[in-house]
């Protein structure tokens, strides 16, 4: 069983012999300090480090690496010897190789083996920054026994620093003479990184590295250590700074082997490459946050699961700050009547006191209530900084610049970015409302009046606009992130009225036919996606979806309906109905741009019509509830900024798929 | 720990716990002949309240397993007790940093759902556990514990900027917390 330790954490160690494995991304050099029991290293002598690689009882390697393998003996160390601390330190930038602080590369990774290849504890170092030295693990001697704790201890000064601290008093010489140790071997690996050979190369010579410190330096500055991809890549045979190294028993060089078992075409065979983490936090300050730190096989899956962790959070977080003002008023109300009730109270001034009274007490809970939700929205807000730029399409805002870099997708996304959910506590995060595809129910976008929150009055004209033009930007977004051909779009608009805001979907051609206007055209379609209905179901029914006529198309169906119920006759009325109830679970879905005051003549009748489609409101409405707490969210639709040609540009590139397509 | 004893939550090294764990285990009702499924299954559940000023505000038991403001979590219901070897069956997490300002008390207790009293039930204990370092800070042994079905097992009560813990162990009767309302307000 291996222990994967936490910055801290200690674990035993019941052998003695013990191979140490470090695995970074990039070069480093790793050194073993031994020191007493107070943690003093007494000299030079008791550094192992690339200029002097064998003490004993320890051996380091000569040169910088991105894999390491430090062999330990702990029987071989003196009496004196209660710790051996195993150190990591980045080669000095001079000659313009490799990045010079740890938050510029990948996390280091750490493992204490037995010489059988067993781990027998592991440790990945995150949170550091600007440091350039850290010491990684430390084995220590605790009642006669050795023990392994993880540690990583960053020093911005490097080397130097690190030795100084330790107490050893030529802690600058022997820095640098490890800096140049470090650079005679880094001219020598740097020329050719050999690639990495067999399982018979498992001597003390350190494993080449897979990257030059050029390549290793690739993800400086970048948030996100690992690459998003939304392809069908398979993490396995994925090239690049991997943990690479020998050892069959190893789990982390499962996907850097030299055999790829995993199915090309398939992508969750292949075990999810590792999440980034948010960094611990620095005592006193919370950890800063990181795109995509949430469970999930794919970077989209981690997203998705963030967005909904900060949603969960901002749910509660405010719900404990409502509830702390709740309770911080009640018991002020009933101090107050209390000091009212009081007939002590009538005479002097001890009844104004005793209300003042009640009046701060209450005044300090809200202020205390306040600060720490505005720590915790401090928090989320920089989350949302670090998330938004860091979502695919689907789930990005229309002014996300991943719009702007639009290509059809391949593959249809986990869920699609419906809008913005907000709490009035907490103004400046907006959540991403993500609704997972394929729609499980249909929308209905309500143009009818609605009490907006701003107070301004919007009439029932403009209203309508904005509900058509909402619905269409929501049309278009799930075209867009469909793979062409594989989402249709068809429009009532008995009337026509909707025609100014169906622009943007009938000039680029990306719906299936002109919307359909009048009673005849509302029937006619109506009549096909019913059958159409009709027959999915039955063959899915029949259990032979394989009887579906050829040249079936099975992409997804969504019917635009624009003033509901203009031009409905009760059968389209049922028809309609059907649709509903029946669609979804066979790709029909419905879009119903309406107010349901007018339809109000069909009475009861429509009800359940209402209840099955999710209402989204043109303008910020806060009618939508969260599953945990139950607050009221203020939706906001998706706004394109104005101005923009984003939606007729990704349009356009939809259309031509769909021509080009390969149906 | 002994009944009345009270610790700090405070750390040696000066910081305070931020996050404890209360665990719950006992030993599942030993199978019996033919119809082994009729076994009379032990259910015991943990709840923990939250107070603000002696007003109960938010529970978290088996059938609300998150406090709204999400600092208490319930791991699960578990209705049949565990192989009885020290694990815990139930455990209710308190992120202590995150407790709402205005909650200055958690009183944690047993019920036994299914109505056996303590003395039926093997093997059981509750702990109170750092769930930052996995140190058991408190340890309370309930098998044996006598012919009631339910305790009042801890507080952790604001105390300063910090917490503190005071074991309770106090008996009482009852199937779910709703019952021992009235033996925890005296605790308080």
């Amino acid at each position: 069983m291996t222990a994967e330790l936490v910055r801290g954490q200690n674990h035993p160690l019941s052998q003695s012999r013990l191979e140490i494995r470090i695995s970074a991304g990039t070069p480093v050099a790793a050194a073993a300090a031994l020191s007493d029991e107070n943690g003093r290293i007494h000299g030079t002598e008791w550094v192992a480090h690339p200029g002097a690689p064998v003490q004993p009882g320890l051996e380091v390697s000569r040169q910088a690496a991105a894999d390491h393998r430090l062999a330990v003996d702990l029987d071989a160390m003196t009496e004196a010897v209660h710790r051996v601390s195993v150190l990591l330190a980045l080669p000095a930038p001079d000659g313009g190789a490799g990045p010079a602080r740890f938050g510029a590369v990948a996390a280091p990774f750490v493992a204490v083996t037995g010489l059988d290849g067993t781990e027998v504890a592991s440790y990945t170092i995150t949170g550091l920054d600007l440091e350039s030295a850290v010491v990684a693990l430390e084995l220590y001697r605790r009642q006669g026994a050795w023990k392994v704790r993880a540690v990583g201890q960053g020093y911005a000064g490097g080397l130097a620093e690190l030795f100084a601290d330790q107490g050893l008093a030529e802690a600058a010489q022997l820095a640098s003479g490890i800096d140049e140790a470090v650079a005679r071997g880094l001219a020598r690996s740097v020329q050719a990184p050999p690639p990495r050979t067999s399982e018979g190369d498992r001597s003390r010579q350190a494993a080449a590295p897979a990257v030059g410190p050029d390549q290793g330096a690739a993800p400086q500055g970048a948030p996100v250590p690992v690459p998003p991809s939304y392809g069908g890549q398979p993490s396995g045979g994925q090239g690049g700074p991997q943990p690479a190294y020998g050892g069959a028993t190893d789990p982390h060089a499962a996907s850097g082997g030299p055999v790829n078992y995993s199915h090309p075409g398939r992508q969750t065979s292949a075990p999810p490459p590792p999440p980034p983490t948010a960094p611990p936090a620095q005592p006193g300050q919370p950890a800063r946050p990181v795109a995509g730190d949430a469970t999930g096989w794919s970077m989209e899956e981690r997203l998705y699961n963030q967005v909904w962790g900060m949603f969960e959070d901002l749910a509660r977080t405010t719900a404990a700050y409502r509830s702390a003002v709740d309770f911080a008023e009640s018991r002020m109300d009933k101090e107050l009547e209390q000091a009212l009730s009081d007939p002590r109270n009538r005479i002097g001034g001890q009844g104004d006191a005793a209300r003042e009274a009640a009046r701060a007490r209450c005044s300090q809970l809200v202020d205390q209530a306040r600060t720490s939700l505005d720590r915790d929205v401090a928090q989320l807000v920089a989350e949302a900084e670090v998330v938004e730029p860091a979502l695919p399409p689907a789930f990005a805002r229309w002014d996300n610049p991943c719009w702007h870099a639009y290509r059809v997708p391949m593959e249809i996304p986990m869920a699609l970015r419906l809008g913005d959910l907000r709490l009035p506590e907490a103004e400046p995060i907006r959540i991403p409302m993500l609704l997972r595809l394929p729609l499980e129910r249909g929308l209905w976008i309500d143009s009818g009046r609605t009490d907006s929150l701003d107070g301004s009055f919007t009439d029932s004209h403009d209203m309508r606009r904005l509900a058509m033009d909402t619905a269409v930007a929501h049309a278009a977004r799930l075209l867009a992130v469909y793979p062409a051909g594989e989402f249709t779009v068809h429009v009532v608009d008995p009337a026509g009225s909707g025609a100014r805001a169906l622009a943007p979907l009938t000039q680029t051609g990306v719906i299936a036919g002109p919307p359909a206007q009048g009673a005849a055209g509302v029937t006619e379609v109506l009549a096909r996606l019913t059958q159409r209905v009709d027959l999915v179901q039955m063959a899915l029914r029949g259990g032979a979806p394989d009887a579906l006529p050829p040249g079936f198309d099975t992409s997804q169906q969504l019917l635009i309906v624009n003033d509901f119920p203009h031009g409905f006759d009760d059968r389209a009325v049922n028809q309609l109905r059907y649709l509903v109830d029946e669609g979804p679970s066979v790709g029909v879905h419905l879009m119903m741009v309406a107010d349901r005051e007018e339809s109000a003549g069909y009475g009861p009748l429509l009800d359940p019509l209402w209840r099955a489609l999710l209402r989204l409101t043109p303008v910020p409405d806060d009618h939508l509830a969260d599953p945990w707490v139950g607050h009221a969210w203020t939706y906001e639709p998706p706004a394109v900024p104005h101005g923009s040609e984003v939606l007729r540009q990704v349009l356009t590139k939809v259309a031509e798929a769909r021509r080009t397509g390969s149906r | 720990m002994t009944k009345g004893q009270a610790i700090s939550l405070q750390k040696n090294d000066g910081g305070s716990l931020t996050a404890v764990r209360m665990g719950l285990g006992w030993q599942a009702a030993p199978r019996r002949g033919l119809f082994g499924s009729r076994t009379r299954e032990i259910d015991l559940d943990a709840s923990a309240v939250l107070f603000a000023d002696k007003q109960p505000v938010d529970v978290v038991f088996f059938r609300h397993l998150v406090s709204d403001d999400g600092s208490v979590r319930h791991t699960g219901d578990n209705l049949v007790g565990g192989v009885g070897q020290g694990g815990d069956d139930e455990a209710i997490l308190v992120d202590l940093s995150r407790v709402p300002v205005h909650i200055d008390q958690i009183v944690f207790t047993v019920n036994s759902f299914t109505g056996q009293t303590f003395q039926e039930v093997q093997n059981a204990f509750c702990r109170l556990v750092d769930e930052t370092n996995g140190q058991e800070l408190a340890r309370y042994t309930l098998a044996g514990g006598g012919p009631y079905t339910a305790q009042i097992m801890a507080k952790v009560h604001r105390n300063g900027s910090g917490w503190t813990m005071t074991a309770l162990g106090n008996p009482a009767n009852g199937r779910t917390f709703q019952d021992l309302m009235p033996a925890i307000l005296p605790v308080l």
